[in-house]
């Protein structure tokens, strides 16, 4: 059994309360942080652990600390993001739900360590439940004295706001978080400058992701050194990994970092296999967002290697034959499972989510969902497969933010990878469309023909 | 979109507790940045109001002391906010990928036969709307529903549970 560290006491009855996570050392970071390490201190602590974002994109937490202005006079800020919807990953709801005082227990630790004395966490709006666990923690902790005017007679004051985001995707985006923050529409802004420049307000902010700030307590509480020790190479630590998809053990787990994804797709202490008997035919491995791999290439890599779950270990061989870690969102294909119809699903979804600020992505995306939805559907064309590629890749790299290539990857992994299934849809309408009777939500089963490039 | 149904001039009341809850949202942020306060608060309107009326949205702006037409543009872009009357119970279904491995789309093709509407209708009795909507973040629990205003979760449907579910709120409405 791999070390936990932040699902540790997840199934101790009432551990989501103050008095029974404090029963299990709760709160003792904060302490130790507050009492015996000065800010810089703490920051100091998180790079040596290694920490890399666990949001999506892994950029190392200390650095990005480190970066935050700190001009006389303006206040600084802590904002958690807690927008998670990138299809696949429901790690931080889990996290939020069994045991928000992991969370306000990082919170504080982060707060002190860059200067917030006011700090937000951003909770997508339809986490109305978790809403209302995170505020009743966030009481609990305040009557306690770890919240409000000189905790723990230390002379730090915070104040921390649970703010509800409006419905979109795009706010996970930590710039567009916070202009929604600012009571505004999720449109991301232009970096430069970057939030820890001129962020919330106009003033150095950092953004972090639910799981990189729970990871602060056993950091702060062990020692960054420690967290050095767990995972393999720069991939430190643990990470949930949230899994989904035709597996007969969905759900959330923890890993050491450098686990064989094998191991953790069929052993019993992960996933258990895939459910009903099936095969594994291919893997989103870190959200939806994150190129596709063939069932070959995500257990092993092109040179043959058994392949783990690390940053570097699932972005074994570059876009061509690996993919990556992203945020740990991992959707396991059976046998029977369409590529073109999930690659539509998804194209969709971005289509939908698009903030429509760029025009690359507010038309591609579009584009791609229709030229998909005709493949799917029987109508498409030889020719089609090329016109996605070029599509994605007008997308990728010419948006303001990454829900560009976020939209693109997918599409062109799954071409890459399963072009022979996009041209069996060409060559067999009847019979790609004939699987979609049944399902009349799904689709026309008698489309028009849509005349697109 | 704004549609005609908003454009009522029907004048909006707001609860006192709605009020307070507006002063207190208000009081998180430092002065001068009160438009923060623009999301939570039509969450609570909606959740009054069972949607966003333009009076509603004006009054709202007119408490912030900003322009109509900056609480319009959020309203409308994000995907939460109802600018037009639902049912009483909004049934979302999450539509995407993980959630249709497992069978979501059967889910909406059910609820459509058995409410009798389709997506985004409101049923004769005024009591259920739905609609699929994207990535609820419960993946590996899928299919599954949500419902507001509360947005109480379902996990791991089946046309049989989504049965007794309906039957549920029924009851729960003629209580």
């Amino acid at each position: 059994m791999g070390r936990k560290l932040l699902l540790e006491h997840i199934n101790v009855p009432g551990i989501n309360t103050f008095d029974v996570y404090r029963s299990k050392g709760g709160y003792a970071a904060v302490e130790k942080a507050l009492k015996t390490l000065t800010p810089d201190e703490v920051v100091e602590e998180v790079k040596k652990s290694g920490l890399r974002g666990r949001g999506g994109a892994g950029f190392p937490t200390g650095m990005k600390w480190s970066f935050l202005a700190k001009p006389e006079g303006v206040p600084r800020y802590l904002v958690c993001n807690a927008d998670e919807s990138e299809p696949g990953t429901f790690k931080d709801r889990y996290l939020m739900t069994h045991i928000p005082h992991l969370l306000i227990e990082g919170m504080i630790i982060a707060s002190f360590a860059l200067g917030s004395k006011t700090s937000y966490i951003y909770v997508r709006g339809e986490m109305m439940p978790q809403i209302r666990i995170l505020e009743k923690a966030i009481a609990e902790a305040k009557a306690a004295g770890f919240l409000g005017k000189n905790i723990l007679g230390t002379g730090y004051d915070l104040e921390l706001y649970v703010q509800p985001g409006g419905g979109a995707y795009i706010c996970g985006e930590e710039t567009a978080l916070i202009e929604s923050l600012e009571g505004k529409r999720g449109n991301p802004r232009i970096k430069p400058p970057f939030p820890a420049i001129a962020g919330l307000y106009g003033c150095p902010t950092v953004v972090n992701n639910v799981e990189s700030i729970a990871a602060t307590v056993p950091i702060i509480r062990d020692g960054g050194d420690e967290y050095a020790k767990i995972g393999i190479g720069r991939s430190t630590g643990t990470k949930l990994i949230s899994a989904g998809g035709n597996l007969k053990r969905p759900g959330v787990y923890e890993i050491e970092l450098g686990v064989p994804v094998e191991e953790f797709i069929f052993s019993d202490e992960y996933c258990g296999g895939i459910a009903n008997g099936k095969r594994l035919k291919a893997v989103v491995a870190g959200g939806s967002s994150v190129p596709i791999l063939p069932a070959n290439l995500i257990l092993k890599t092109a040179a043959g290697d058994a392949r783990v779950m690390s940053y570097e270990g699932l972005s074994e061989g570059g876009f061509a034959t690996g993919t990556m870690m992203g945020s740990g969102g991992f959707i396991a294909f059976d046998e029977d499972q369409c590529i073109v119809r999930n690659t539509w699903n998804f194209a969709r979804f971005y289509h939908h989510e698009s903030c429509g600020q760029c025009s690359p992505c507010r038309e591609g995306t579009g584009w791609m969902e229709k030229v998909l939805h005709r493949l799917e559907n029987g109508h498409g064309k030889m020719s089609d497969m090329d016109l996605l590629v070029d599509v994605s890749k007008k997308i990728e790299g010419n948006t303001i933010c990454p829900l560009g290539d976020a939209a693109a990857w997918p599409v062109a992994s799954a071409i890459r990878h399963f072009r022979d299934e996009f041209e069996w849809h060409v060559t067999n309408p009847t019979e790609a469309v004939s699987r979609n009777f049944g399902l009349a939500h799904y689709a026309d089963p008698l489309p028009k023909p849509e005349v697109i490039a | 979109m704004l549609r005609v149904e908003n454009i009522t001039h029907q004048p909006v009341e707001f609860s006192p507790a709605l009020m307070a809850q507006f002063a207190d949202f208000v009081s998180r942020y430092p002065e001068g940045k009160q438009k923060s306060a623009l999301l939570p608060m039509l969450h609570a309107v909606q959740a009054e109001q069972g949607w966003l009326s333009v009076p509603a949205m004006d009054k709202v702006a007119a408490y912030l002391g900003i322009e109509a037409i900056e609480v319009y543009e959020v309203a409308t872009f994000y995907t939460m906010y109802f600018l037009r009357p639902q049912g009483k119970f909004m049934l979302e279904v999450c539509r995407t990928g993980p959630c249709c491995l497992v069978g979501a789309e059967k889910i909406m093709d059910h609820l459509e036969q058995k409410l009798g509407v389709k997506e985004g209708e409101v049923t004769p009795d005024g009591l259920f709307s739905w609609r699929g909507v994207e990535c609820l973040a419960a993946c590996g629990f899928g299919p599954v529903l949500q419902i507001g205003p509360e947005y109480t979760f379902y996990e791991n449907l089946t046309t049989e549970s989504v049965d007794q579910l309906l039957g549920d709120l029924k009851a729960k409405a003629n209580n």
